[in-house]
C-alpha cells in the first residue's frame, strides 16, 4: 500500500469521493442515491485515505470521534421526526419549506435533515469500526 | 366528570412524581426546611381526594381520563369509588406523614434528597395502582411500585443484605407482576374490557368463562407475591433492610397492600365462586398463622412488626375471600385500621432506633419518661393493633368476629385461626408499643431523648386519626369504610359497628382474645423460645429456598450457555448455516413448494451473460484460492458482478449500495483477517472441506429455490401503484426507494440507523476489550482500557 502513486492520489481521490458522497446524499430524493449510499461512499473515501495515510491522519481529518459523528446523526434524525409535534401531526410527518436563496428556490425539509442524519450515522459507525480495526496493526 | 376535575385528579396523581423531581432542587435551595415544603405536594393530593369524599359517599363513581394509545384502546384513566378513594387517601395521607418523617430520619444523610425522590416515585406509583381504571395502566403502575421499591429497599447499597433483599423483592414482586400481566391480558381477552369500569359492567362473563381458573391463578400469582402471602411471604420481612421510613410506608399504605387491593377490586367480578371462597381463606389463614408465629419469634422491633404485617395481610386476604355476609366489612375496616397502626408503630420503632441507637427489644426499657410523645403514639398504635377500644382497630376486630361467628364449620375453623392470630399480634403490638417504654430503665447505646417534631408528627397524627375514626364511627363508616365495602362487595353495604359493643358472641370472643394475648405478652420470652424451637424443627423456609432457587438458576444457565456457546467461532457459524439450510430446504420440500425449473429470461442479453460468467469465474477463484486474502478479494468479484447486474436490470439504488457494501466488506474483512493472526493458508482436512462445502451448497440451494419460488407467485403491485402515484404528491420525491426509506417508513429507518449505531458501538467495545487484554499481557499495566480511550 505504500506506493508513491497511491499515496499521492489517495487524498485527491478521497476528497472527490467525499464531495460525490454529499452530492449523492442530496440528490437522493429524486434520483438514485440518498443518505445510506452517500454514507457508504464517504466511509469508503475515509477507508482509502486511511489505507494510504494511516489511521491518525484520518482521525485528525475527521476532528470528531467517529462515534460522535454517528451519535449526532442519530440525534439529528430523531429531532427531524420531532418537529412534527409543533404542527400537531404524528411523529415523522414530513415538513417542507421553500426559501429563495440567491434567486433560486431551495426546498428544505425535515426529510433532508433526516437523510443527513442517516448519512452521518453510516459514516460514523462504519469508519469507527475500520479505524479501530486498522489501528491495531500500527500499534 | 368535567374536564377540569379530570385534570385536577390527574394532577393529584402527578404531584408525587413532581416531588421526585423537585426534592433534590429543594434540598439544595432550602436545606432543612425542604421536607416541610415537599410534604405540601402529597398534602395537596390528599386534600384533592378528601374533597371528593362526600360525592363518593353518596354513591357516585367518578371516572375520567385521556387517551393514551388510542389505536389499542388504552386510556390513561382513573376510577374513583369507595375502594380506590379510601386507598388514595391512605396513600397520600400517610405519604405526607412519611415525607416529614423521612426528612427527620434521614437528616444529615448525604443522599437524603435522592431518598426522598425515590420515596415520591414510590408514592406516585402506588397512587397510580389504586386509582387506575385502565387494566394495562394498572399493570404499568403495579410494576412501577416493584421497581421503585427495589430502589428503596436497596437504598443502602453498600450493604450486601440490602442488595439481596432488594433483588429478592424485585424478583418476587416483579415476577408476580408479569404473571399479573398475563392475567390482565387473559381477562381482557375473555371479557373484551379494557378498563375496570368496563369489566364491572360485564357481570358474570368472567366467572362463567371456561378460562376462569386460569385467570384466577394468574391474578392470585400477582396478588399473592405482592401482598406476601404464604409461600411468598419471605421477601417482606427482608424488605425492612430499607431505611425505616420506607418500611413504615411499604407496610402500611403501599406496595404490600396492592395485592389485597387487587383482590378486593376484582371481588365483584371474580369473587363468590367456590374457588375464590376456598383458596383465598386457606392461603390467608396459613399466612396469618405463619406470620404471627414468626413475629413472636423476633426481638428486633422492625422484624416483629414486619412479620405481623405478613399476618395482617393474611387476615385481610382471608376475610376478602370468606364469602360471608359481613366478611368484607371486617376486611375493609381491618385494612384501614392496619394502615393507621402499622404506619404509626413503624415510625415509633424508627424513632426508638434513631434516639437510642438500638432496635433490640431485650436492650430497651423504661423509655417513657425520656420519650413521652413517642410513648403515647406507640401506645395508641398498640391498642389499635390489639383491637381494643377506643381505636378503630376495635371496630375491625369486632367486624371480623361478627362475620366469622355466624358462619358454618368452615368459618369456625377460620374463627379459631383469627383469634389465635389476633392474640399473637396483640402481644407483639404491645411488645413494640409498650414494652420498650415501661419497666426499669435500661442503658442504651445513645442517650435517649425525645425525637424531633418532624419525626413524631406522623405517628401522633396517625394515632389521632385512628382514635377519631372510632369515636366518630358513624361518620367514618358512612364516608370511608362503608363506600369502600360497597365497592368491594359490588353492592351497597352499610356498616353499623361502633365503639358501643353489643353484648354477644363477638364481644365474648374479644375478651377471650385479650386474655390469651395478655398471657402471651406476660410470657413473651417463653413464647419466643417456643416459636423459635418450632421453626428450628421445621427447618429452612422459603427464604432459604429462594436462595437455592437463584443459585440453581445461575448454575443451570451457566451449564446451558457453556453447552450452547463453547466459544468456538466455527461451531457458531456451522450451527447457524446448518439451521438456515435446514429451515429453507425442509420447509420447501415438506410443504410441496418447490419451484418449477425456470426458463431463461427473454431479455437476457450477451452483456448479461458476460457478467454472469465473471461472477462464476469469481466463484471458482474463491474455491481455488490458497490464502485467505485472495479468497476475500476474489469473493468481491462476484459481489461486483451482481451489482452490475442490478444496475443493468433497473435497480440503480440497489446496485450502488451493493457496490459500496462490497468494497467496505472487503476492506473490513481484510482488516479483521489480519488482526486475527490466522494462518494465512487454508489448513483444513479434505473431509472438513467437503463438509463445509456441503453446508455452503445446501444454503445456496435453499436460498435460490426460495427466491425462485417467490418470483413465481403472481406479483401484487398494489404497493408499487401506491408509491408510484403518491411519492411525488405526498413526499415531494421522484425516487420511490428513497422516499419510502426516509418518508413513508421513516420511523423504521430511524430504528435501523439506531441499530447500525449500536452495532458500531458493540464492535468497538469488542475490539477495545481484545486490545486491552493484549496490552495488559504485554506491559502488565493495571488499567489498560484507559490507554485505549480515544479523545
Amino acid at each position: 500500500m505504500n506506493t508513491l502513486i497511491f499515496r499521492t492520489a489517495a487524498p485527491f481521490l478521497s476528497a472527490l469521493m467525499m464531495l460525490f458522497s454529499i452530492f449523492v446524499l442530496l440528490r437522493g430524493h429524486n434520483a438514485p442515491g440518498g443518505g445510506f449510499i452517500g454514507g457508504l461512499i464517504a466511509a469508503s473515501a475515509l477507508a482509502i485515505f486511511g489505507i494510504a495515510m494511516g489511521v491518525s491522519a484520518v482521525r485528525r481529518a475527521l476532528y470528531f470521534h467517529p462515534m460522535t459523528i454517528a451519535g449526532s446523526g442519530l440525534l439529528l434524525s430523531a429531532l427531524s421526526g420531532f418537529i412534527s409535534i409543533f404542527a400537531h401531526v404524528p411523529f415523522m410527518t414530513a415538513h417542507w419549506i421553500y426559501p429563495v436563496i440567491f434567486g433560486v428556490e431551495v426546498p428544505i425539509s425535515t426529510v433532508t435533515t433526516f437523510d443527513i442524519g442517516v448519512y452521518l450515522v453510516v459514516v460514523g459507525s462504519i469508519s469507527s469500526i475500520f479505524l479501530a480495526l486498522e489501528e491495531k496493526d500500527h500499534c | 366528570m368535567t374536564a377540569s376535575e379530570t385534570a385536577l385528579i390527574l394532577l393529584a396523581l402527578g404531584l408525587p412524581f413532581l416531588g421526585a423531581v423537585l426534592s433534590p432542587i429543594f434540598y439544595r435551595l432550602f436545606g432543612s426546611v425542604a421536607p416541610w415544603l415537599l410534604a405540601l405536594l402529597p398534602l395537596f393530593s390528599l386534600l384533592q381526594f378528601l374533597r371528593l369524599v362526600p360525592r363518593v359517599a353518596a354513591g357516585e363513581t367518578l371516572t375520567g381520563g385521556y387517551d393514551w394509545i388510542p389505536s389499542l384502546g388504552i386510556r390513561f384513566s382513573f376510577l374513583l369509588d369507595g375502594l380506590s378513594l379510601t386507598f388514595a387517601i391512605l396513600v397520600t395521607g400517610i405519604g405526607t406523614m412519611i415525607v416529614l418523617y423521612a426528612g427527620g430520619y434521614m437528616k444529615g444523610h448525604a443522599l437524603q434528597a435522592r431518598f426522598l425522590s425515590f420515596m415520591f416515585m414510590f408514592m406516585g406509583s402506588m397512587l397510580g395502582v389504586v386509582i387506575s381504571d385502565g387494566l394495562l395502566m394498572l399493570f404499568v403502575f403495579w410494576e412501577l411500585t416493584s421497581i421503585t421499591s427495589f430502589l428503596l429497599i436497596g437504598f443502602d447499597n453498600e450493604r450486601e443484605a440490602s442488595r439481596r433483599a432488594a433483588l429478592q423483592a424485585l424478583v418476587v414482586t416483579g415476577g408476580g407482576g408479569l404473571i399479573l400481566l398475563a392475567g390482565v391480558l387473559l381477562i381482557q381477552n375473555i371479557t373484551g374490557a379494557n378498563s375496570l369500569s368496563e369489566l364491572f359492567a360485564t357481570g358474570n362473563v368472567l366467572r362463567d368463562s371456561p378460562l376462569y381458573l386460569a385467570a384466577f391463578i394468574l391474578v392470585l400469582g400477582g396478588a399473592f407475591t405482592k401482598s406476601a402471602q404464604f409461600p411468598f411471604h419471605f421477601w417482606l420481612p427482608n424488605a425492612m433492610e430499607a431505611p425505616t421510613p420506607v418500611s413504615a410506608y411499604l407496610h402500611s399504605a403501599t406496595m404490600v397492600k396492592a395485592g389485597v387491593y387487587l383482590l378486593m377490586r376484582l371481588n365483584p367480578v371474580m369473587g363468590d365462586t367456590a374457588l375464590w371462597t376456598t383458596v383465598l381463606p386457606l392461603f390467608g389463614g396459613v399466612t396469618l398463622m405463619v406470620g404471627s408465629l414468626l413475629a413472636i419469634r423476633q426481638t428486633d422491633l422492625k422484624q416483629m412488626l414486619a412479620y405481623t404485617t405478613v399476618a395482617s395481610l393474611g387476615l385481610m386476604v382471608m376475610m376478602t375471600g370468606m364469602g360471608l355476609p359481613h366478611a368484607i366489612e371486617g376486611a375493609v375496616l381491618y385494612l384501614i385500621a392496619h394502615a393507621l397502626f402499622k404506619g404509626g408503630l413503624f415510625m415509633v420503632a424508627g424513632l426508638i432506633d434513631h434516639e437510642t441507637g438500638t432496635r433490640d427489644l431485650t436492650r430497651l426499657g423504661g423509655l417513657a419518661k425520656a420519650m413521652p410523645i413517642t410513648f403515647a403514639a406507640g401506645l395508641a398504635g398498640a391498642i389499635s393493633m390489639g383491637g381494643l377500644p377506643p381505636f378503630v382497630g376495635f371496630l375491625a376486630k369486632e367486624g371480623i368476629y361478627e362475620a366469622l361467628a355466624t358462619g358454618s364449620v368452615f368459618a369456625l375453623i377460620f374463627l379459631v385461626v383469627a383469634i389465635i392470630g389476633n392474640a399473637l399480634m396483640f402481644a407483639v403490638g404491645f411488645g413494640v408499643g409498650l414494652k420498650p417504654f415501661v419497666g426499669p430503665k435500661v442503658e442504651t447505646p445513645k442517650h435517649a431523648h425525645e425525637g424531633p417534631a418532624l419525626m413524631w408528627i406522623g405517628p401522633v397524627a396517625l394515632g389521632v386519626t385512628a382514635l377519631l375514626a372510632a369515636l366518630f364511627s358513624h361518620y367514618f363508616n358512612g364516608h370511608f369504610s362503608g363506600p369502600m365495602a360497597s365497592a368491594v362487595a359490588g353492592e351497597t353495604v352499610e356498616i353499623h359497628l361502633s365503639l358501643i359493643p353489643h353484648i354477644g358472641i363477638p364481644l365474648a370472643l374479644s375478651v377471650l382474645t385479650v386474655i390469651i394475648a395478655i398471657v402471651v405478652y406476660m410470657r413473651l420470652t417463653a413464647a419466643r423460645a417456643a416459636a423459635d424451637t418450632l421453626f428450628t424443627r421445621l427447618g429452612p423456609g422459603p427464604d432459604t429456598w429462594f436462595d437455592g432457587f437463584v443459585r440453581g438458576l445461575v448454575a443451570l444457565s451457566f451449564r446451558v450457555s457453556q453447552r450452547v456457546q463453547p466459544g468456538r467461532l466455527e461451531f457458531y457459524i456451522t450451527a447457524t448455516f446448518i439451521s438456515v439450510a435446514a429451515v429453507l430446504l425442509i420447509s420447501l420440500v415438506s410443504f410441496g413448494e418447490m419451484p418449477d425449473l425456470p426458463s431463461i429470461p427473454r431479455n437476457f442479453e450477451l452483456g448479461h451473460w458476460v457478467i454472469f460468467a465473471l461472477a462464476i469465474i469469481g466463484l471458482l477463484a474463491v474455491i481455488n484460492a490458497h490464502n485467505r486474502l485472495t479468497a476475500i478479494v476474489t469473493l468481491g468479484i462476484q459481489g461486483f458482478a451482481v451489482a452490475v447486474l442490478f444496475l443493468l436490470l433497473g435497480a440503480p439504488d440497489l446496485s450502488f449500495t451493493q457496490f459500496m457494501v462490497e468494497t467496505l466488506s472487503v476492506v473490513i474483512l481484510t482488516l479483521v483477517m489480519t488482526r486475527l493472526n490466522l494462518v494465512p493458508s487454508d489448513h483444513r482436512s479434505m473431509i472438513q472441506k467437503v463438509f463445509d462445502g456441503t453446508i455452503a451448497v445446501a444454503c445456496g440451494l435453499g436460498f435460490s429455490l426460495l427466491l425462485m419460488r417467490a418470483t413465481e407467485v403472481p406479483f401484487n403491485d398494489a404497493l408499487t401503484q401506491f408509491f408510484n402515484s403518491y411519492s411525488k404528491v405526498i413526499a415531494h420525491g421522484h425516487n420511490v426507494v428513497n422516499v419510502i426509506i426516509v418518508d413513508f417508513r421513516g420511523t423504521d429507518t430511524l430504528g435501523e440507523i439506531a441499530v447500525v449505531m449500536i452495532t458500531g458501538l458493540a464492535i468497538l467495545a469488542l475490539i477495545r476489550i481484545r486490545a486491552g487484554r493484549s496490552a495488559e499481557g504485554r506491559q502488565g499495566t493495571d488499567n489498560p482500557v484507559d490507554e485505549e480511550t480515544v479523545r
